[in-house]
């Protein structure tokens, strides 16, 4: 290693991040029901510290409560970020519990209740927004973006001046369009990804540590 | 007295009305009148803070038997310039259409198009 590539990853880097960026951040993972949100929370966490956020489904609302874990470490060679990562329940304007029944055969007992709890889940993640420097927002690649929960969340983060990284993931389905999203949403950065597979998450920590470690003032609301 | 048609009512509010009302009257207003089963179109959409309280009261009033949410689709909001934000003049809303989620689908929205189903035979009488 030269000395001007040891002088950059070390102090250099140390004293510019000191001056212009921020070290601690937390960071909410954001979206709709079932893009894959507690997926990528646990891929983060299993690369970075070898823990995991929560379980998952095929089942919509199956993360009702939100999660964090603090002081993760995730680096891109250059900087560094440490963060408090939230991993939140999906955000919906409608909550069917005949959905669970019909779809995915829950009895009723069970749907009402994952109903019930999902709606506080939503509430919940709405009240995190207040607390948090910047957020993944977690779209399904092989869907329609414009969905008014995306459009909300987008609005409601940029009136506040938060930084948004758009993570397009399920990058390994056939259907899936990235083009499409970064169409729709031109304005900020967007990462294909599959939080499944692992594909192309190293450009997505890269951009983490790049977007989030910038400094900002929040704008409280 | 006149008999009520049975349908789908369909109320197109306009910017005066919404601009007489605060944020939170607003809201009340509008959750009122979905779960009413009407489908609203408001000429002066909401501010992102005010849809995300929307979301936020529609969860606290969903009754799994007669009420599961609302379905929303609005443009996004104009862009203001540089020297307008300077100048404090802030992003303004756009036309938004709102509804129960049983009777209003959205069917498809981009840029330019939101495309909405209305789903027949549960109108109020």
């Amino acid at each position: 290693m030269g000395i001007f590539s040891r002088f950059k990853r070390g102090k250099f880097s140390h004293i510019i991040q000191k001056i212009f960026g921020k070290k601690h951040a937390k960071i909410g993972i954001y979206g709709p029901p079932n893009v894959g949100k507690t997926t990528l929370a646990n891929r983060i966490l299993r690369e970075w510290t070898g823990d995991i956020m929560g379980s998952v489904s095929d089942i919509p609302h199956e993360t009702r409560r939100a999660k964090w874990k603090t002081n993760i470490k995730i680096d891109n060679g250059g900087s560094s970020l440490v963060m408090d990562l939230v991993d939140t329940p999906g955000i919906a304007t409608k909550i069917d519990y005949k959905e669970f029944m019909n779809t995915y055969g829950l009895n009723k007992e069970e749907s009402r209740m994952r109903a019930k709890e999902a709606t506080e889940g939503v509430i919940e993640s709405i009240r995190w927004l207040e607390d948090i420097d910047g957020v993944v927002l977690v779209m399904d690649s092989t869907k329609d973006p414009f969905t008014q929960v995306n459009v909300t969340i987008i609005g409601n983060l940029e009136a506040r001046d938060l930084p948004i990284l758009i993570a397009a993931n399920k990058i390994d389905a056939d259907e899936a369009s990235p083009a499409t999203l970064k169409s729709a949403f031109p304005q900020h950065p967007v990462v294909p990804i599959s939080a499944l597979t692992g594909y192309n998450t190293e450009d997505l920590y890269n951009n983490m540590v790049k977007h989030f470690g910038k400094k900002r003032i929040k704008k409280r609301r | 007295m006149v008999k009520k048609e049975k349908g789908i009512s369909f109320n197109l509010i306009s910017r005066r009305k919404l601009n007489d009302l605060s944020s939170s009257e607003k809201l009340k207003y509008i959750l009122k009148e979905v779960r009413q089963g009407r489908i609203l179109v408001l000429e002066h959409g909401l501010t992102p803070t005010e849809q995300t309280a929307l979301i936020e009261n529609t969860m606290k009033e969903i009754d799994h038997d007669t009420f599961i949410g609302i379905e929303m689709g609005g443009y996004e909001e104009e862009k203001t310039s540089f020297f307008q934000r300077v100048f404090g003049v802030i992003k303004k809303p756009r036309m938004t259409v709102i509804g129960p989620a049983h009777l209003l689908k959205m069917v498809h929205k981009d840029h330019d198009k939101i495309e909405t189903t209305i789903i027949s035979g549960k109108g109020v009488s």
